[in-house]
């Protein structure tokens, strides 16, 4: 009777969870399908069918079309990372082992920063770029990226670094390491996870970042994001094109997911303060 | 140890973080405050140095209770609906997929994955991918026709259907209520955690707020006419997309928190011949308090700004599902009035740090007793 | 003796004058943006005088930069941001009247071009008229190369045969064939997305009001809140009880596209639902889709202009200026425009060259009582535009003329209507 019963919760058990993956995947395979099957063939009708035939063109159109911005983005993206990344290990590394009158007040001061609704910073922001020459261009994009990513490396950083023992400092002191000579021989090394955790959540960020991108980019500098966001917004929209490129625009992202998955977990945790 | 020259250099390579952030965000929030109190948008907005001047709190008078600025009160009644249901939404389906996946599954690996993947997309692939899942006539209004069943007529995005509809001019009351119902809990807890005079003292201003609330209030008058918000049913394909990408987040947060149950209070249950439901229920879910709240905050967070997911799935002039985010860059960049969408840009913030500020508060206080 | 000095003056200052614009030409190179939201379906036109040109100005790339999304809704974002950036394109399109006047014009962001439409004799070839919407008091600000007609009801000949229909003339014959058409299980009159509901209002209202009362809305003559103004919106809730209603969700080119397929009977739209018909769907004009003027607006002709200014500080000046001569010659808008849908403006333009849609506009053109579009920024400037768009929702929410009424009298007020 137990055992009969156990097998019953574990088939249902099994069933609710192939029926949730299911529905997770729908609009995967909604956007897959759709993707490859040539305009003439898509109708609403019929959206769920498989193409019959597979269209590979819109993949080439759609790169064709989306290449400049693709580029974009990606040198967007790894330099805001980096320079965000960098800085960001440097103030947690302040702010867990060289803290100073104040510095547990300026914490939650430069926390803040990442909570604000952008659109309050906004309009200033842009007057800023149109009067230092930066708007339209991707140094300004990367300067905007770079300082608005701050809060949330810098928090990271700071919850990595606080698990260092201090006792590790004090013999490197000892040895005669000051400010530089800890960083360098005894953070940086242990603080390999905490980069790569910092560095996969800015990459998908700013990646997958929009307003900035739609206010502050001239059409050259544009990311992917607002080219996407361009074509599926237009005129009767051969939707084989916005699929095709929302593949192309998830891939980056994906693939840093499913082969990073472990980080990309930790980076979220960190996202919600407890490091 | 620490000699005084390295200090110095520490506070030295931090100070340029410090200095952009207190100049990008304290001081542009500062000149946002100053431009949603002037009237650049008037005349010649687009000018190379237009001239403003100060207005006062006209932007926000107006926002909240002149006659044109229905659709700002609308927006913000779409935004407080949607950040409801995409919050308890993320919650439930998260809580649920966490709870199926904790009963030690084969192929845990493969499901977490399935279940996450979304949260690497960007709010633009998403909107994208739903706006063509909920075409009104195609996607998942015609699933049901593939076992025979007949095809979904709701309109997800562009329904002009309204429900719960209230009266912006009883705006007052409403607060007054919920601030007397905010004492009476407040009251209620520290009556039972034995801090009576605290909550007496609540409990008195509770009365005094329902006092006002059934006297002045009443006598506010906000609008000369009668003026219905609601829910607008068109969210709800918002709702979807949004809980389609950001439900994993909350498992792999409940998840976390459930591998982190040590094994031995489960041990300690059972023996004591707690039921599954039981154990769950009395032992599992009470620990999970903590990160459900910091979950809202996220997610809530989140919601508030929501701008893109919006943006590109419903289209940015499609009223029913707008929102404040959305309107802000539209007024401005749009309509050329500067100082509104600066106004709509701080009531913004204003909410968002209702929601975060306590958090912050309590989270480094808490922090500085440990 | 001193005849031979001024025949000597005179020969050089026209040797001068004649090479001026040769310079010009010569020294026109580089890249020139131009900034439109004609993509796509509607791309066809100025893809045909930007081949055409290129191949006049081999030293000069133009580069076509677009905006989707109708009316250039979403383009009109995207340029302020690059105007208010610092970061103008070489030109760009917008729409005659207070759109160019009211926005760019008295924020001082446009460059006077009196004297190229001196230089081209433009001001004989171009009408008055129109002439006078894209000129203030300090000079004219850009380069009409269309007309189009707002005020057109589009339908299938075949189809409406089909269903025992005849093209209404007047807003209550539609409303008495719309039952009949629901019976058979089609939409009466197909919608698309918000600012085509503006687009339809714009022409009941002219219907009701006639085109003396709709000029007087704009000089503040007219209140939106007089009966007959409230009127607009009772009329305009009864047509919409006949429209899709997925109509938000649709581009105006599926909106016709319901028509060409046979789902819906008519559709009220800009002409240039033309060019889309018969450039990129391929249908005949006439037989494969039919035209009237939209009920009630029979010798009334509802235009706005697509026009092509010089924003200040525009990178390129010389290129841009030469492809500003391009696009307001005959031989290009006659290239454009029939591609387009469209005809020109100039009153010179070769009309055999023309399908014959644009030859029946042409023809009301010179006939017909010329009035400006609300919807596409002719007479009411972009202040009222954005808020109007308010009043349009107050009345889809609550179906209350009265109140809609009054939001658009206060939004005039607001905005400086007829001040």
């Amino acid at each position: 009777m137990a055992v009969r019963s156990v097998r019953w919760t574990r088939f249902l058990l099994y069933a609710a969870l192939v029926l949730l993956a299911a529905a997770y995947l729908l609009p995967l395979y909604m956007t897959i399908a759709t993707s490859l099957k040539a305009p003439a063939d898509i109708r609403l009708d019929t959206a769920w069918e498989f193409p019959r035939e597979l269209f590979w063109e819109s993949y080439a159109v759609a790169w064709e079309r989306f290449a400049p911005q693709l580029r974009n983005s990606f040198i967007l993206a790894v330099s805001a990372t980096i320079l965000s990344t960098v800085m960001g290990s440097m103030n947690g590394y302040v702010l867990s082992k060289w803290r100073f009158r104040g510095s547990e007040v300026i914490f939650p001061l430069i926390l803040f920063g990442m909570f604000i609704p952008y659109q309050s910073i906004l309009i200033p922001l842009f007057q800023f770029l149109r009067s230092t020459g930066l708007y339209g261009g991707l140094p300004g994009l990367v300067l905007v990226h770079t300082v608005y990513g701050l809060p949330i490396t810098t928090l990271i950083f700071r919850n990595f670094y606080a698990q260092v023992p201090n006792e590790l400092l004090e013999s490197a002191s000892l040895d005669g390491a000051g400010f530089f000579g800890i960083y360098g021989r005894v953070m940086l090394p242990l603080s390999v996870p905490g980069f790569v955790v910092t560095i996969i959540w800015q990459f998908t960020q700013i990646w997958n970042e929009f307003l900035w991108a739609v206010t502050l980019a001239r059409p050259q500098a544009q990311p992917i994001t607002v080219a996407l966001a361009n074509l599926a917004g237009g005129q009767a929209v051969q939707w084989n094109l916005p699929m095709a490129g929302s593949v192309l625009a998830a891939i980056p992202t994906v693939l840093v997911y499913i082969f990073l998955g472990r980080y990309f977990m930790r980076g979220l945790l960190a996202g919600s303060l407890k490091g | 140890m620490k000699s005084r020259q390295d200090r110095l250099i520490a506070i030295a390579m931090i100070a340029p973080s410090l200095v952009l952030l207190a100049v990008f965000v304290y001081g542009f929030i500062g000149q946002t405050l100053f431009v949603s109190m002037s009237d650049w948008g008037r005349g010649a907005a687009l000018a190379v140095n237009p001239e403003l001047s100060f207005v006062g709190l006209d932007n926000f008078r107006e926002l909240f209770t002149g006659f044109l600025d229905v659709r700002f009160r609308q927006d913000l009644v779409n935004m407080l609906a949607f950040s409801v249901l995409f919050v308890g939404g993320c919650l439930v389906v998260g809580l649920l997929l966490a709870t199926l996946l904790e009963q030690g599954v084969r192929g845990e690996g493969f499901f977490r994955t399935v279940f996450l993947f979304p949260m690497s997309l960007s709010f633009i692939v998403t909107g994208t991918i739903w706006r063509w899942m909920l075409q009104p006539r195609g996607g998942v209004n015609v699933l049901p026709t593939l076992v025979g069943l007949p095809r979904i007529e709701f309109a997800w995005l562009t329904s002009r259907d309204q429900v719960w509809q209230w009266n912006w001019q009883d705006v007052p009351v409403i607060l007054g209520v919920l601030a007397a119902l905010a004492c009476v809990v407040m009251a209620g807890r520290w009556w039972l955690a034995g801090g009576r005079k605290r909550a007496v003292a609540a409990g008195a201003l509770a009365a005094a707020a329902l006092a006002w609330t059934f006297t002045a209030a009443t006598e506010i008058e906000v609008l000369p006419f009668p003026e219905y918000h609601g829910f607008n049913l068109a969210l709800a394909g918002v709702v979807v997309a949004a809980v389609w990408q950001m439900s994993g987040y909350t498992m792999a947060l409940f998840l976390a928190g459930l591998r982190g149950i040590p094994d031995e209070l489960r041990e300690a249950a059972r023996v004591d011949g707690c039921s599954w439901w039981q154990l769950y229920r009395y032992v599992e879910l009470p620990l999970l308090k903590p990160i459900i709240w910091s979950a809202v905050i996220i997610l809530g967070h989140i919601a508030l700004k929501s701008f893109d997911l919006v943006f590109v799935m419903a289209g940015p002039d499609n009223a029913a599902t707008s929102v404040p985010a959305v309107s802000m860059y539209l007024t401005a960049f749009r309509g050329n009035q500067f100082a509104k969408g600066a106004a709509i840009a701080v009531v913004l913030l204003a909410l968002v740090s209702v929601l975060i500020v306590p958090y912050l508060v309590s989270t480094f206080r808490s922090r500085g007793a440990e | 003796m001193k005849a031979r000095w001024s025949l000597l003056l005179v020969v050089g200052l026209v040797s001068v004058l004649l090479a001026l614009p040769a310079a010009a030409l010569a020294q026109a190179t580089g890249e020139v943006e131009i900034f439109s939201w004609w993509a796509g379906d509607e791309g066809p036109a100025l893809e045909a005088i930007i081949a055409e040109f290129e191949k006049r100005n081999p030293g000069v790339r133009i580069n076509n930069a677009t905006v989707t999304g109708g009316a250039g809704v979403n383009a009109k974002a995207v340029l302020k941001t690059r105007m208010l950036g610092g970061d103008p394109p070489g030109t760009f399109q917008v729409h005659a009247g207070q759109e160019l006047i009211g926005t760019w014009v008295i924020a001082r962001r446009m460059e006077d071009l009196s004297f190229l439409f001196e230089e081209q004799g433009w001001y004989d070839v171009f009408p008055a008229g129109l002439i006078s919407l894209l000129s203030t008091e300090d000079g004219v600000w850009s380069v009409p190369v269309n007309i189009h007609r707002s005020n057109v009801l589009w339908y299938v000949p075949e189809n409406l045969e089909r269903w025992g229909v005849s093209v209404p003339r007047t807003w209550d014959e539609f409303l008495a064939i719309a039952p009949t058409l629901q019976a058979k299980g089609v939409i009466p009159l197909s919608l698309g997305e918000n600012w085509t509901a503006t687009h339809l209002w714009e022409n009941v209202a002219l219907a009701v009001l006639g085109p003396e009362k709709w000029q007087q809305l704009w000089t503040g003559e007219l209140p939106f809140t007089a009966p007959e103004a409230v009127a607009v919106w009772d009329l305009f809730g009864q047509i919409l009880q006949y429209t899709n209603a997925d109509a938000a969700s649709l581009s105006w080119q599926q909106a016709t596209d319901m028509v060409v397929n046979g789902e819906a009977a008519f559709n009220v739209m800009g002409d240039w639902a033309a060019g889309y018909m018969s450039t990129t769907l391929g249908l005949e004009p006439g037989k494969g889709f039919g035209w009237a003027p939209s009920p009630g607006t029979e010798g009334i002709f509802m235009m706005l202009s697509d026009s092509f200014g010089l924003p200040v500080g525009s990178p390129n000046r010389e290129g841009v200026l030469e492809w500003l001569r391009w696009i307001g010659s005959r031989e290009a808008q006659d290239i454009f425009n029939p591609l387009k849908g469209s005809i020109s403006p100039r009153l010179d333009s070769d009309l055999s060259k023309y399908g014959p849609y644009a030859q029946s506009a042409a023809r009301d053109w010179k006939t017909n009582t010329i009035v400006g579009s609300l919807a596409h920024g002719v007479v009411a400037n972009e202040l009222f535009m954005n808020d109007f768009a308010t009043a349009m929702e107050i009345f889809l929410a609550t179906r209350n003329s009265q109140a809609a009424a009054n939001a658009a009298q206060a939004i005039a007020i607001q905005s400086g209507i007829g001040r």
